[in-house]
């Protein structure tokens, strides 16, 4: 009985001591955590995408993704599969959130692989109302963060830009699931305080222990144009070979890509 | 009919096999069929005595059928097309790209290591990192569809090679092998006039040429080193063959030469503040003309090219570059023009300075596209700007409109002697 008791005092103790600090997240923590739960799940990752933009345009494409260990940085690789005019390009990114990304761009007509000037990443990703940034991440270090509501599902975290410069918003909120750390929602917000473009994930799957959004849209709410983004056959931890991310398989879709 | 010959005959059986293989193996991998047709039109600016008003006028459909097998991949892409303006459409000759038929691509690509690719058959071969400014990228260029305004793609030729890529880990290697060598689809004064080294000509005056064509003879090996050092890329490349375009005349027949060549090259490229810069040079051995006394024979050079690109604000990139092509031997080259009394006044000089301008600006989702290329050569007083815009109205339908516009202050400059070639051209595509 003893035993018992002790085993349960510990109990309340440990769940007390875990919800204290599951209440005391600091919205950096969150922030993290989100990000971690978005962009970095599992060592690796692979997807297909189907875009359908609100002017009837679609993209489809494949995206391997590999983690590099001890590091925020990233490697993409992009395939695409259609419309006509973009199929068999192929797009190689090494994310570095600490500095400009690396890319490369292969065009197959005429064999060649073009290197791409660091730009904008707050710009149209393959002409849909997605960002490159919302693609590929956006470095934690580029916004303030405050957490503004606590529900009972959700952390609302409201982010501020520390170069306003640099961006089209003047602030973000986001809403991240508890127990997931997805961020279901973000809202943008212009100087006048309006919203003018919204994020949304939804259809939730556990896959191979990773909580993952199969359905994303982005929303222009000025405009009125949205692009919904499916995703299929997602697969984690496949043990992707750092060569996919080069030169080579830009040149030679690995198959992987075009399976 | 005199081209109707055994290499047509070979790309059917080629063509024919690789169909057939194909559909013998769909069971076992994954086939694609894509393409697109096209309609482009297009006429001069300026009218040419020697060449037609109408430039371009033609529908062509391509194919490209992909097979992706357990242990290769193969493809297959060509064109048919309706050359209004071509003179004899059902003359084929899959070298020049003449005819009603341009063989793009007929390869297959396996992995017998894993440290290995191999591309066998007709391809589509791109190295180097000149924005329309190639140094040690020797592959075939078709000139004459990119001057006329034929899509880009157009602009590589196709190479039947045998193209084999090591991948042993310090660095990569790439070997293309041209078993018989493949020129430029170059300027012959059918479609585009030119200075004929005399004076402006064009359909009067149609190049002949003495191509090097003997199999495994006359062939190219062109090799690259390359690997990647932090976030740069960094190549080195040789080159053994023949000039790709006329490098040379025969002085008793007046036929067009492509004299032996060997280049010995190196780039780099990677990002500076914020854009990406490249540099590029490579020596250029003539080797039928070692001391450069043969007014005949085109001299050895230096070329190099350094280069930015960069994006100034959302949507708009521009890139600039600066190009020199040197001759060396030049004393020994004015003094044999001197020795054969051959007129001065439109040698070459010693140095061929060259800028280099391209604007992009993407709007409307990206699907309205701005460009132009402007190559001005302040030693040759001379200047080419190809603008170019294109609108995907939908997935599927894209129009574009475009110039080629050229001028000099002389006609026998390498773009004044296109002055009377400046076009106009507009298409309309269909993707499938």
């Amino acid at each position: 009985m003893k035993n018992i008791k002790l085993l349960i005092m510990v109990g309340i103790l440990a769940i007390t001591v875990f919800s204290a600090s599951a209440a005391d997240l600091t919205a950096d923590e969150i922030v993290s955590k989100a990000n971690q739960a978005s962009y970095y799940a599992g060592k690796d990752g692979s997807a297909k995408a189907h875009m359908e933009l609100s002017d009837g345009r679609t993209r489809d494409f494949v995206i391997l993704r590999k983690n590099t260990e001890n590091s925020a940085d990233q490697k993409f690789y992009v395939y695409f599969n259609g419309p006509a005019d973009v199929r068999k390009m192929a797009y190689l990114v090494w994310k570095k959130p600490s500095g400009d990304d690396d890319r490369w761009l292969f065009l197959p007509a005429l064999n060649l692989v073009k290197r791409i000037a660091p730009g904008d990443k707050r710009t149209s990703f393959v002409g849909s109302d997605f960002y490159y940034e919302d693609v590929s991440g956006r470095g934690l270090d580029a916004d303030m963060h405050e957490l503004i509501e606590t529900t009972d599902t959700q952390y609302v975290v409201k982010n501020v830009p520390r170069d306003p410069s640099t961006v089209e918003f003047s602030s973000y909120t986001v809403w991240i699931d508890k127990d997931t750390f997805l961020p279901r929602q973000a809202e943008y917000t212009d100087a006048g305080g309006v919203v003018y473009r919204r994020l949304t994930a939804d259809d939730i799957q556990i896959i191979q222990g990773y909580a993952t959004s199969m359905k994303q849209k982005a929303e222009d709410i000025k405009t009125g144009s949205s692009t919904v983004i499916t995703f299929s056959e997602i697969s984690y931890d496949q043990g992707f070979q750092d060569q996919i991310f080069t030169e080579r398989f830009l040149r030679r879709p690995p198959r992987e890509a075009t399976r | 009919m005199k081209h109707f010959n055994f290499r047509v005959f070979a790309a059917w059986i080629v063509l024919g096999n690789l169909f057939g293989a194909m559909h013998s193996a769909i069971a076992g991998g994954d086939i694609e069929l894509h393409g697109f047709s096209e309609y482009r039109f297009g006429m001069r600016i300026e009218s040419d005595p020697f060449e037609d008003d109408i430039s371009l006028n033609e529908i062509r459909t391509q194919a490209d059928v992909m097979w992706y097998g357990e242990v290769f991949t193969a493809q297959l892409k060509g064109d048919l097309i309706y050359d209004d303006q071509a003179d004899d459409q059902d003359d084929i000759d899959l070298e020049t790209g003449h005819g009603f038929i341009d063989l793009r691509q007929a390869n297959i690509i396996f992995s017998p290591v894993s440290w290995m690719d191999i591309k066998l058959g007709r391809q589509v071969l791109t190295w180097g990192t000149g924005d329309l400014v190639f140094i040690n990228d020797l592959f075939p260029k078709d000139w004459q569809s990119f001057f006329l305004g034929r899509d880009t793609e157009y602009l590589k030729a196709p190479s039947d090679a045998l193209f084999f890529s090591f991948f042993p880990g310090v660095f990569n290697v790439d070997i293309a092998y041209t078993p018989r060598f493949d020129a430029d689809r170059h300027i012959t004064g059918e479609r585009i006039s030119y200075w004929n080294g005399m004076e402006l000509a064009g359909q009067n005056d149609i190049l002949i040429t003495d191509r090097p064509n003997e199999w495994f003879k006359e062939d190219e090996i062109a090799t690259r080193f390359y690997r990647n050092l932090g976030a740069f890329e960094v190549a080195g490349y040789t080159y053994f063959g023949y000039w790709k375009s006329p490098g040379g005349v025969d002085p008793s027949t007046g036929h067009m030469l492509f004299p032996e060549l060997s280049v010995y090259g190196m780039s780099i490229r990677g990002p500076v503040a914020g854009g990406i810069a490249h540099l590029e040079a490579g020596y250029y051995d003539s080797r039928e003309d070692p001391d450069g006394n043969d007014p005949f024979i085109n001299n050895s050079e230096i070329r190099a090219l350094i280069g930015y690109e960069w994006e100034p604000v959302k949507d708009v990139t521009i890139g600039v570059q600066y190009y020199l092509e040197r001759m060396i031997d030049y004393d020994a080259y004015t003094a044999a023009l001197r020795a054969m009394n051959m007129p001065l006044d439109s040698s070459r000089d010693e140095d061929r300075h060259t800028v280099t301008a391209r604007l992009t600006w993407m709007t409307l989702n990206q699907n309205l596209i701005f460009n132009c290329f402007t190559r001005y050569s302040p030693s040759d007083e001379d200047v080419y700007v190809k603008p170019e815009i294109t609108y995907k109205v939908t997935d599927r339908w894209q129009a574009t409109i475009g110039g080629d516009v050229f001028s000099g202050s002389t006609d026998y400059t390498f773009l004044g002697q296109f002055q009377n070639n400046s076009n106009i051209h507009a298409g309309v595509r269909y993707s499938f």
